[in-house]
């Protein structure tokens, strides 16, 4: 599906009843939106809405539109006009199948015809996880992280949409930073709910979550660039610490000074 | 006077259906509710005290519950017309996957959850296959690939079913069903019939008797070595 899509979310009420801190957010082709706030603050129901396409129907009363207008009926219904994948928090399938059967029914659900796309499905899958997927591999089988990384790669590959939705990608042992560069560059809206600080300050914009409305959606400026660079570092420290502690290192004779270091400091000492 | 008849496994969220239901009727809508069961239900009772509408509940013990549901349904609405209501709403017990308690000139709803097994639809495809609508419920429990591949077992059972899906206890995606139910025709002048022969089991096991051995029951029995099943009694 290559046609453009721009997104208008039109805004609800809160739990209290209080109308949201927006007007309207327009998400349109290549913009990505981060989700921030804490738990129970309305994150999920935010993208709930937004993959429902609501009509004022949902317990928030917002309403979605695409390209100005109320999304035709096919859109909300038929997946294989849907131009929007979600990626959810569960990190486990229930459905009964193999993993080949359940790829090729979400084939004939999305993309009639195309069963070419099942082998590119489960390479990009095995991409995400160090653990690899077999087509025949149960589904209520996979791990958690194989599970998401299945899911990520079926959104990517077999629903292929315009719009994709992702709810806390960075907590399922998968490969995030493999994951996020397969979303950059194209010309999808991606809008992910994240509890992550890297993710969630590199994205353009971003919507703050509180009692289950929008507080404020904040744009990115440009001048938070310097804690990108810091969180960057800090992530690069952390990806290596959990690499070795998952290969069953111990760093008992280093100083425990090493995981509580600011950046700067643990970068030098990186390099030493 | 319209009539839905509400059906689907147990705990499968038909009550938070109905529920959703009531409270999105079209404005003129009186609807009365009736829950059939075997032993025990309150969605009656819960249902009269949040929206104060009548109610009436029956218990088929011993007797396959949409059995019961199809000797009462009569009654139930000469009952619903006699208060001046105009929209009754059955709800069946949701016990034998197999039966179609739906009608002539009813709305004949399937509701099914979201996490009940992708095969779940083809073992119970009577159920799907008679009804207007599936309601598929619990689907923000699942990932959207999931249920997109659920919806794709019921297509398989039911290629033209119009399919529902929803999150019941918010009331996301019903706006759907809301439509088809106001476009639904009242009851019409013609004797109102079931739509399919359900395989309704009332047979003297069903009814409650324990011995074993077909010579100790009536009905459709079958002797071990004999190769097809036979008729006893009058």
């Amino acid at each position: 599906m290559t046609k453009q899509f721009t997104l208008t979310v039109q805004s609800g009420k809160n739990r209290f009843g209080e109308q949201e801190g927006f007007e309207t957010i327009e998400i349109r082709p290549g913009d990505t939106l981060a989700i921030v706030g804490p738990t129970g603050s309305g994150k999920s129901a935010l993208i709930n809405d937004i993959e429902t396409l609501a009509q004022g129907d949902s317990i928030t009363g917002r309403r979605v539109l695409i390209n100005g207008q109320e999304p035709p009926e096919s859109f909300v219904r038929e997946p294989a006009s849907k131009p929007i994948a979600m990626i959810t928090q569960n990190t486990r399938c229930l459905a009964d199948l193999s993993v080949e059967e359940f790829l090729r029914m979400h084939i004939r659900a999305r993309k009639p015809g195309r069963e070419d796309l099942l082998e590119e499905t489960i390479n990009l899958a095995n991409t995400f996880t160090g653990e690899a997927i077999s087509l025949k591999s149960r589904m209520s089988g996979l791990s958690g992280g194989q599970t998401r990384s299945l899911m990520i790669a079926d959104a990517l590959v077999i629903g292929d949409t315009p719009i994709l939705l992702l709810d806390e990608i960075e907590n399922a042992g998968i490969f995030k930073d493999r994951v996020i560069q397969s979303l950059h560059g194209g010309t999808k809206a991606v809008i992910l709910v994240t509890h992550d600080p890297y993710l969630a300050l590199t994205a353009d914009r971003r919507i703050v979550m509180k009692n289950g409305g929008v507080a404020s959606v904040i744009e990115s400026t440009g001048e938070e660039q310097y804690l990108i660079e810091d969180l960057a570092l800090i992530e690069d420290r952390l990806h290596q610490i959990r690499e070795k502690l998952r290969h069953g290192a111990d760093f008992s004779s280093l100083s425990s000074k090493v995981l509580i270091t600011p950046a700067r400091q643990s970068l030098q000492l990186n390099r030493v | 006077m319209k009539l839905l008849i509400i059906a689907g496994p147990p705990s499968g969220g038909k009550t938070a259906v109905i529920r959703q239901v009531i409270k999105n009727l079209p404005e003129g809508s009186l609807p009365a509710f009736l829950k059939i069961d075997v032993v025990h239900a309150t969605e009656d009772q819960e249902l009269a005290e949040e929206f104060d509408i009548p109610v009436k509940k029956i218990y088929s013990g011993d007797v396959c519950p949409d059995h019961m549901g199809i000797l009462v349904l009569d009654d139930a609405l000469r009952w619903a017309e006699s208060i001046s209501r105009n929209i009754l709403i059955i709800e069946s017990a949701g016990l034998c996957l197999r039966c179609t308690p739906y009608t002539t000139y009813s709305l004949g709803i399937a509701v099914v959850s979201a996490i009940s097994g992708t095969n779940s639809p083809l073992k119970m495809a009577p159920l799907l296959a008679l009804a207007d609508v599936a309601v598929v419920t619990k689907t923000d429990l699942v990932s959207q690939a999931e249920k997109e591949v659920f919806r794709e077992s019921i297509r398989k059972v039911v290629p033209e079913i119009d399919i529902v899906e929803t999150n019941a206890i918010q009331g996301t995606g019903l706006r759907y069903l809301m439509r088809r139910i106001a476009n639904h025709p009242a009851i019409g002048p013609d004797q109102i019939k079931l739509r399919g022969a359900p395989p309704l089991g009332v047979c003297t096991v069903c009814i409650g008797k324990k011995e074993i051995g077909w010579k100790n029951h009536f009905g459709v029995i079958r002797p071990l070595d004999m190769p097809e099943p036979l008729y006893r009694g009058d």
